[in-house]
């Protein structure tokens, strides 16, 4: 059969897939969705205060003479026994120049090794300025390292003021931070919706194998059509359900900020390029996804023999996402760009790689990469699809459960 | 078959399965405009050998032809499917998943609804058309599946064991609409494992067992493969009349029952005259398909086996 047709087929496949899901309840509930981890957020701010606590910020830049960063990186070990609730603040030390002020203040700003503080004024009038308040956990512990610093001293404990804080905005280090947030918040949902609809494709598939559906597909149109529409149907069906929680969420943010979307702390490539590559990235990953759901769908006749096939897949799958999440914070680091080189854990790293760094053009070549595996995962999907899901006769025998059967 | 085009051909088609030959080599010719049955036990393989012929999967070895084309697939639009296991989307309603079925086979949606309603109407079943098919009857779904399989007016319709969960009525019914469509010009291939049906429908025949096909012609040859059966009643129980019986020659509750012999009637006439039998009552029964398929497919069994039973013995 011709591509075009191919095509209509599976554009006839992929109509009747997208109004059946779009018009039924239970899309409802796919858009009541994200509710459901909204609710469980806000019940459990304690335990995201505890992983804000347990997030690695950037370091606290020390301008002092090497014998008082000594003393105070020496504190700072003696103390670590006691840290074991939250990690205790890095610190880098800075040889002082002749203006600190202005030192300190570029420092501050610095995109290349942001610091979320520096400290300044020896042992003797330490202050901190930076993204911090002096309630902070970075100012809680800095006090405790001068104050430690001071009482090590070996020659003769000094005596000072105690720690000054000044609290300053836009910090590069505080925007590193909140960067790196986003690019996880980003990862994780895009994470989960895979997920969920890659499983919900297999339900669908699953729903129509027992209702010998398929076949009447099959002897229509080519299996090929028959994997693409329905893969397609359920990227619009998502497309359409992601709209309606963008423009809600739209709306909230709006209400809740005062200022819209554009009022939170903004990735690195600026909000319109990272909503559209949130996008973009969404479908590569579900395609990939869903394209390996479907084809071990096609293996399988049963919900249960559906759940024992995907537990696996799923499992990888949160391997990749836990592989993906470590370069969260690091986007130059190994890890960070082989996450970005593997093929199905590209699209989360990149997403956070888009929130963290401003270049555009590895996205260009991330999603030309992705595209490639897209086809060749797609491919093989459709041909494993092909090969089983239309065999004749009772379900698949696994080895344990090989008997004498015979096609009708 | 005289000079009428071909609809569909199968040449030693073979399929295996996870190492297992459910089709073994079966050829099948389709005259265009023909009614053609394929009869074969149940886990014959008419199934696989229909499906392989429509394209929905590939043989292992040999070759398949519809309406001129090498790849089935490609002739789609022109084809109508019912398979053995229905199938249709629960939540749809009547009309559309008639129409849906027809803009799978290339008919636009629209002019599928109008389609639809007017078959539907046509049949009296004009309420049925907003209806989920979850709330109709196994016969009334397998009749939405028959209007969908028609809709798009293919030049070919396959039906794969389409009498089967209907009602008596609802048989008749569709024995009407295959000879409707006939009458069309359109070429219609079934396969049932219920004689009754194919004699009444079927010009062609092809008896597929284990596998293979047993048999492939017109229904008066597979019933020529048959002697005749005569029924004979005589006054006298003895004489020398009996020597012109065949010794395969059976009495049961007073009647004589054989195959009619190679010389035909009248020489038996003659010895039975001859020979004072007292012919009380003689019929001569032709074999029906019914029978001309137990004794075929019976023989392919046999085969297997290393024995070949008479007709008399597989009937």
């Amino acid at each position: 059969m011709k591509l075009p047709e191919t095509i209509r087929a599976a554009f006839v496949i992929a109509r009747r897939d997208f109004t059946a899901t779009v018009l039924s309840k239970t899309f409802l509930l796919f858009l009541l969705g994200p509710l459901f981890p909204i609710a469980l957020g806000m019940g459990m701010v304690g335990i995201g205060a505890q992983v804000d606590r347990n997030a690695k910020t950037p370091p606290v830049a020390v301008i002092a003479s090497q014998h008082d960063f000594d003393l105070l990186e020496a504190a700072r070990q003696q103390l670590s026994p006691l840290a074991d609730a939250e990690p205790l603040v890095e610190l880098r030390h800075i040889t002082p120049a002749a203006d600190v002020s202005l030192q300190s203040s570029q420092l501050l700003s610095a995109e290349a090794n942001p610091v979320i503080g520096v400290l300044e004024g020896g042992l003797t009038a330490p202050r901190l300025s930076g993204a911090v308040t002096m309630r902070s956990r970075t100012a809680r512990q800095v006090g405790l390292f001068v104050d430690e610093a001071r009482r090590m001293s070996v020659q003769q404990p000094v005596q000072g003021v105690a720690l000054q804080v000044f609290p300053t905005t836009g910090t590069a280090g505080l925007k590193a931070f909140t960067r790196s947030m986003t690019g996880r918040v980003a990862q994780t949902l895009l994470f989960v919706l895979t997920i969920l609809l890659a499983g919900m494709l297999l339900s669908q598939l699953i729903e129509e194998k027992s209702s010998k559906v398929i076949e009447v597909l099959a002897a229509a149109a080519p299996v090929d059509a028959i994997f693409l529409g329905k893969l397609f149907a359920m990227l619009a069906t998502s497309l359409t359900g992601i709209a309606l929680w963008a423009a809600v969420g739209a709306g909230a943010v709006a209400i809740w900020t005062g200022g819209g979307p554009g009022a939170l702390p903004a990735p690195a490539v600026g909000w319109p390029v990272f909503l559209a590559l949130l996008l973009i990235y969404f479908s590569m990953s579900y395609l990939l996804i869903g394209a390996t759901f479907l084809g071990i769908g096609a293996q399988a006749s049963t919900a249960r023999e559906v759940q024992i096939l995907s537990m696996p897949v799923t499992m990888g799958q949160l391997v990749l996402f836990g592989f993906a999440s470590l370069g969260v914070g690091q986007p130059m680091s190994g890890q960070a760009i082989a996450a970005a080189v593997f093929p199905l854990s590209s699209p989360f790293a990149m997403i956070a790689r888009a929130a963290e760094q401003p270049m555009i053009w590895p996205h260009l070549l991330a999603l030309v990469w992705q595209g490639l595996w897209v086809a060749l995962i797609l491919k093989f999907a459709a041909a494993v699809f092909r090969r089983s899901v239309l065999k004749s006769g009772p379900s698949r025998r696994w080895p344990w459960q090989r008997r004498k059967r015979r096609p009708a | 078959m005289g000079e009428r085009a071909i609809a569909a051909e199968a040449r030693d088609l073979v399929k295996d399965f996870d190492g297992k030959r459910a089709v073994d080599g079966v050829s099948l010719t389709v005259p265009e405009g023909s009614i053609t049955g394929i009869l074969g036990p149940n886990g014959a393989g008419k199934t696989t050998t229909i499906r392989m012929m429509l394209g929905i999967i590939e043989p292992s070895s040999g070759s398949r032809s519809l309406l001129g084309h090498d790849r089935p697939l490609e002739v789609a639009r022109e084809v109508g499917y019912l398979p053995e296991e229905r199938g249709l989307y629960p939540a749809m309603p009547v009309a559309e998943a008639i129409a849906f079925m027809g803009a799978l086979r290339g008919l636009p949606l629209k002019e599928g609804r109008r389609r639809a309603l007017e078959l539907l109407k046509s049949r009296g079943h004009e309420d049925w058309a907003k209806q989920p098919i979850r709330t109709l009857s196994k016969g009334m779904a397998q009749t939405v599946q028959l209007l969908g399989t028609i809709i798009h007016e293919p030049r070919l319709i396959v039906l794969d064991e389409p009498f089967a969960g209907l009602d008596a009525i609802n048989q008749e019914k569709l024995e009407q609409l295959i000879r409707d469509q006939a009458a069309a010009g359109v070429t219609v291939i079934f396969s049932t494992h219920v004689i009754a049906h194919a004699e009444r429908l079927c010009e062609r025949v092809a008896i597929i067992a284990e596998g293979k096909a047993v048999f492939e012609g017109a229904v008066d040859e597979a019933r020529g493969r048959l002697r005749p059966i005569v029924h004979l009643r005589t006054r006298a129980d003895d004489g020398p009349w009996r020597a012109a019986l065949p010794a395969s020659a059976k009495k049961l509750g007073g009647e004589w029952r054989f195959e009619l012999p190679a010389s035909g009637p009248e020489p038996l006439l003659r010895a039975l005259i001859d020979g004072d039998a007292g012919i009380e009552t003689l019929s001569i029964e032709r074999p029906g398909l019914h029978d001309a398929f137990i004794a075929i497919a019976g023989e392919a069994a046999a085969r297997e086996m290393g024995h070949v039973p008479s007709a008399e013995e597989a009937a």
